[in-house]
């Protein structure tokens, strides 16, 4: 059974979205809606990763298996190409666009993260675990959402000006 | 509770047919009392008011018009005497208003003839704005235009306009921002008025448009009013639902404001929520009126779509919950609730309160879902009015100058792109829909990174009616962004310009306005402007020519020449879409009351409600707006919303309350609420030059609750310093009914009237200096009215009172030694008609 290590993948999925989502918000503060939804997504996700996290005494990881490393990894990997193709670039709308695309990449690995979750917990027939993924899912869902909608408005002006 | 019927403060003498009364208007602003029962025709009421010395022999002509001054649109006529303006009254036939006319309407025409009207366009010369003719004032800004078309683009540009323009200048500016330019970046101030409540229309009903009529005041049995001071933003409105309330039947009215606002005042049930919390309350009446079973469900399954989603998300919304978050008791909420539910005709009314406050479109939409899940849409006095500040917000919605497509096309679709394209027959390319057309606040923050490089402002005045204004000024300032202004006055924002035109006004000018119930009205020109000023449609025309914009096959761009062909031109732009104009003609305006579009071959005389039998604009093909997440603002993309809705059902979303972004705290305990008073507009450029407004508020003021001025020491007029984490004024104390914890500054007051020497006192008096750059993220309207603010007294005045008027929101709670009145200087004349069912 390893329902354990997906849920602490969506756990460290979420957590990781919660602080990039507060880090954003403190170097954008002068782009208001940034600064003012970051804040109220990582609650969100904070939220959902606790809610997630009750389960963990239901699914305990086995032994041989670690906690998964990638998510934190990938978020690393991102920052750092997206630090590499415009990071030294002092206009503040091409720094704004880079770190919306990492928190697009860290929204969709959580919410890929819950779908195989709910793929699992339909497998091990539980019901509650099921219905979890079904009330948090949407919300990453809609982080990822406003990630590409505020990545759609910003790009065009960054690109032409 | 309050007291109900005959609590009125002012105006309550009734007046018999036939009568002709003599009131002072600025003591009573919404005049005599002509009562009427429940389905009858409201009494025709001719308000009417000339200057000093002129009688009604005396004028040579009167011009048909409408009003200006807020969203209203009352009827009326300009009387002119020997080329000059001498007065105004009501227009007969008038569906808005029935002949009556508020305050501002009566004396705010005398801000026309003021003497300090710009007359020649200034140009910024070593520093300092200079006297110059159009052709250098013009070259400036073609030239600038050209470097930047070269060095960077269509995005280098920025057009910031009004709500009180006229549809054929706003559908001009769309075509020019749009398809000349090609730009994203054009946007009204609007935004900081109406922009709530397209969003929530759109939202709820997949398109934009007043769903209700004026018309539903004469039907209803139960009116609620959400933040929404009536009394004081429509008076002439108001002044219907007080007629109702004096006749037979008269409907009940709750009130949601925590001001003790004429409505409150008047109102059976009136919850003084605390700010920003506005959601709260509203999920709680939406579970109360499911949890009782006061829902159609038939009219539900067969007209929307969401309302598992709507139960679920209200479902532990209980009373008990709402109150602790709102501060109103729980009996009070579950009673409003009651009388909602128990309600058989339901007007719902929707104003800044909602609009101008933290999550604001999905407040704004929950009320939408109310008159939704209780089947109280399209018939007679089940409606709701989402309103408008300006005159003419509604056009900027409609031409596309607030945020969307002309004609209330889909920008996310490709088909009404397509269509658009061929109208303006320009290639697709030209016109942008790769993202929502930029938002005012956006506007600004290109402007201050310094990708917006030209900036031309329209009749508004953002230097005092933005947020945080020190960062506005410090925008406006920067050497690298060239600022055009177009107005009648200088005002704040023009001293900071690089090129002002001097434009001619309401009244100098002819062109047609829609009002917040969907009424077009047409204003001819009555005078001259002054000087060498000139309509704003001409100077579009002008710079349209001048720019040499062209279509695809070579030819001019802008094909119209003068507002009647601009309102052809718009007429084939809406036609087939919502907002159908093109049944009507200025002729047809000429001889009827203002007509209520859709107005096309299927519906020649208009059309007085939308959405009976449930019939939407929502269908996939068709609707405005694919929406967005209520909480974040996150797009819908299309086959999101063709999964959800395609059938084209109104669709009932809803989000969680969530706590504003700035809350009170210890360094500051209250919370600061802007807003208006009866006798100003906006920043008081008009109103002010209109003495008898003038001297009913000639100064800022700060509303405190008795028990707060106590702990705080402080008197009625004292002198008050209030701070926010941005900035700091001073304004002198009114003492009122306002609910604890609550300071109201109204935020009409700038600098350009203080004396030389206060001028540079270090920008101590406009309210929008203590707000917050924040905006809802659905409908990215500022947010105004969630703001944490320290109040401190600084001087005693010993019993003088504060300036601030005596019969309306600011009425103090105890006497202060005077009462608002205008005298002989304020008198109108109201005369009532025989009764008339036609």
């Amino acid at each position: 059974m390893k329902v354990g290590l997906a849920i602490q993948q969506v756990r460290s999925a979420e957590e990781d979205l919660a602080n990039e989502l507060e880090r954003v918000g403190e170097r954008h503060m002068t782009d208001q809606e940034v600064y003012h939804l970051t804040r109220t997504l990582a609650d969100v996700s904070r939220r959902n990763a606790e809610k997630i996290a009750r389960f963990q005494e239901r699914y305990p990881v086995s032994g041989g298996i670690r906690e998964n490393e990638v998510g934190s990894g990938l978020f690393d990997t991102v920052r750092e190409k997206g630090a590499q193709m415009v990071g030294r670039r002092p206009e503040s709308g091409l720094l704004l666009l880079r770190d919306l695309r990492a928190l697009y990449t860290l929204a969709s690995w959580a919410s890929i993260n819950w779908v195989i979750l709910g793929q699992g917990a339909q497998a091990a027939k539980d019901a509650e675990l099921l219905q979890t993924t079904k009330e948090c899912h949407p919300d990453t869902l809609r982080t990822l959402k406003w990630t590409n909608t505020l990545i759609k408005v910003v790009s065009p002006q960054v690109l032409t000006s | 509770m309050n007291g109900g019927r005959g609590s009125s403060s002012a105006g309550r003498e009734e007046a018999g047919t036939g009568a002709v009364r003599t009131v002072d208007r600025i003591a009573e602003p919404w005049g005599s009392r002509t009562p009427y029962g429940t389905g009858e025709f409201w009494p025709v009421r001719i308000d009417a008011f000339l200057e000093e010395g002129v009688s009604e022999q005396d004028v040579d002509r009167w011009v048909q018009s409408a009003s200006i001054l807020h969203s209203n649109g009352d009827a009326m006529d300009i009387a002119v005497k020997d080329g000059r303006m001498v007065g105004v009254r009501g227009h007969v036939p008038s569906r808005v208003n029935h002949g009556r006319l508020g305050p501002k309407d009566l004396f705010g025409w005398q801000a026309n003839g003021s003497p300090d009207r710009l007359g020649r366009p200034l140009v910024r010369e070593n520093g300092g704005l200079v006297e110059t003719d159009w052709e250098t004032a013009m070259s400036r800004i073609v030239e600038r235009s050209g470097e930047l078309l070269g060095e960077q683009g269509p995005s280098a540009f920025g057009f910031y306009t009004t709500g009180q323009l006229f549809l054929e200048e706003y559908y001009t500016l769309g075509a020019i921002a749009r398809a000349g330019i090609g730009t994203n970046h054009l946007d009204g101030n609007t935004r900081l008025c109406t922009a709530t409540a397209g969003e929530s229309l759109k939202e709820s009903f997949g398109c934009d448009g007043q769903p209700g009529s004026y018309t539903d005041i004469d039907h209803a049995d139960t009116i609620v009013m959400y933040g929404h001071n009536m009394a004081e933003t429509q008076a002439v409105t108001w002044m219907r639902v007080l007629d109702r309330r004096r006749g037979q039947n008269p409907p009940k009215l709750i009130a949601i404001d925590p001001r003790p606002t004429p409505v409150a005042e008047e109102a059976d049930i009136h919850l003084a929520v605390k700010n920003g919390t506005n959601l709260a309350l509203l999920n709680a009446l939406v579970h109360e009126i499911i949890e009782y079973d006061r829902v159609d469900y038939e009219y539900v399954e067969a007209n929307t779509v969401g309302f598992g989603e709507l139960e679920e998300q209200t479902r532990d919304c209980t009373p008990e919950w709402a109150a602790e978050i709102c501060g109103v008791p729980a009996a009070e909420i579950r009673e409003a609730a009651r009388v909602i539910g128990e309600s058989e005709r339901l007007l719902q009314t929707v104003l800044q309160g909602v609009y101008q406050s933290h999550q604001a479109t999905a407040s704004a939409c929950q009320v939408n879902n109310i008159n939704l899940v209780r089947g109280m849409i399209g018939k007679p006095g089940c409606g709701v009015l989402q309103m408008n500040g300006q005159p003419t917000a509604e056009n900027t919605r409609e031409t596309g100058c607030n945020g969307d497509l002309p004609g209330f096309r889909n920008w996310q679709n490709d088909a009404h792109v397509q269509d658009l394209t061929r109208v303006w027959n320009v290639d697709p390319l030209t016109i942008p829909h790769y993202a929502p057309p930029t938002h005012a606040m956006q506007i600004f923050r290109y402007a201050e990174e310094g990708s917006i490089k030209l900036l031309w402002i329209q009749c508004t005045n953002p230097a005092v009616s933005l947020p945080e204004l020190h960062r506005i000024r410090s925008i406006l300032e920067q050497e690298r962004l060239f600022v055009v202004v177009q107005d009648i006055f200088l005002t704040e924002t023009a001293r900071l310009a690089d090129v002002v035109l001097p434009a001619a006004t309401w009244g100098e000018k002819t062109g047609t306005y829609t009002n917040s119930d969907r009424t077009v009205h047409l204003s001819e020109k009555a005078i001259d402007a002054p000087g060498e000023a000139r309509s704003d449609l001409d100077i579009f025309l002008d710079y349209a020519e001048r720019m040499g914009f062209e279509d695809k096959d070579g030819e001019p761009l802008i094909k119209w020449h003068d507002p009647e062909s601009a309102f052809e031109a718009w007429k084939e732009c809406s036609r087939d879409r919502p907002c159908d104009y093109s049944g009507i003609t200025y002729e047809k305006l000429r001889s009827a009351s203002g007509i209520q579009w859709p107005c096309n071959e299927e519906h020649p005389e208009g059309t007085e409600r939308l959405y009976e039998g449930g019939r939407f604009w929502a269908s996939p093909d068709y609707c405005e707006s694919y929406g967005k997440d209520l909480l974040t603002g996150a797009s819908w993309e299309p086959t999101e919303y063709m999964a959800t809705n395609p059938q084209g059902k109104a669709l009932l979303k809803a989000a969680e309350y969530v706590p504003p972004y700035e809350t009170t705290r210890e360094e500051y305990p209250f919370w600061l609420n802007t807003g208006r008073t009866i006798y100003h507009f906006h920043t008081r450029t008009k109103t002010a030059r209109a003495p008898q407004l003038q001297e009913a508020a000639p100064e800022v003021w700060a509303e405190l609750s008795a028990t707060d001025a106590e702990s705080l020491g402080v008197g009625e007029g004292d002198l008050l310093e209030i701070s926010s984490p941005r900035a700091s004024i001073l304004a002198r104390a009114r003492i009122s009914a306002i609910r604890e914890g609550v300071v109201f500054v109204p935020f009409h007051y700038g600098y350009w009237d203080l004396p030389e020497e206060d001028d540079g006192r270090g920008h101590a008096r406009a309210a929008n200096e203590l707000t917050i750059t924040q905006w809802d993220p659905v409908s990215k309207q500022p947010i105004y009215k969630t703001v944490a603010a320290r109040v401190t007294k600084l001087e005693d005045q010993e019993g003088r009172a504060a300036p601030a008027p005596t019969n309306t929101g600011s009425k103090p709670v105890r006497d202060v030694g005077f009462r608002t009145a205008g005298g002989a200087s304020a008198l109108v004349t109201e005369k009532i008609e025989e009764v008339n069912d036609g």
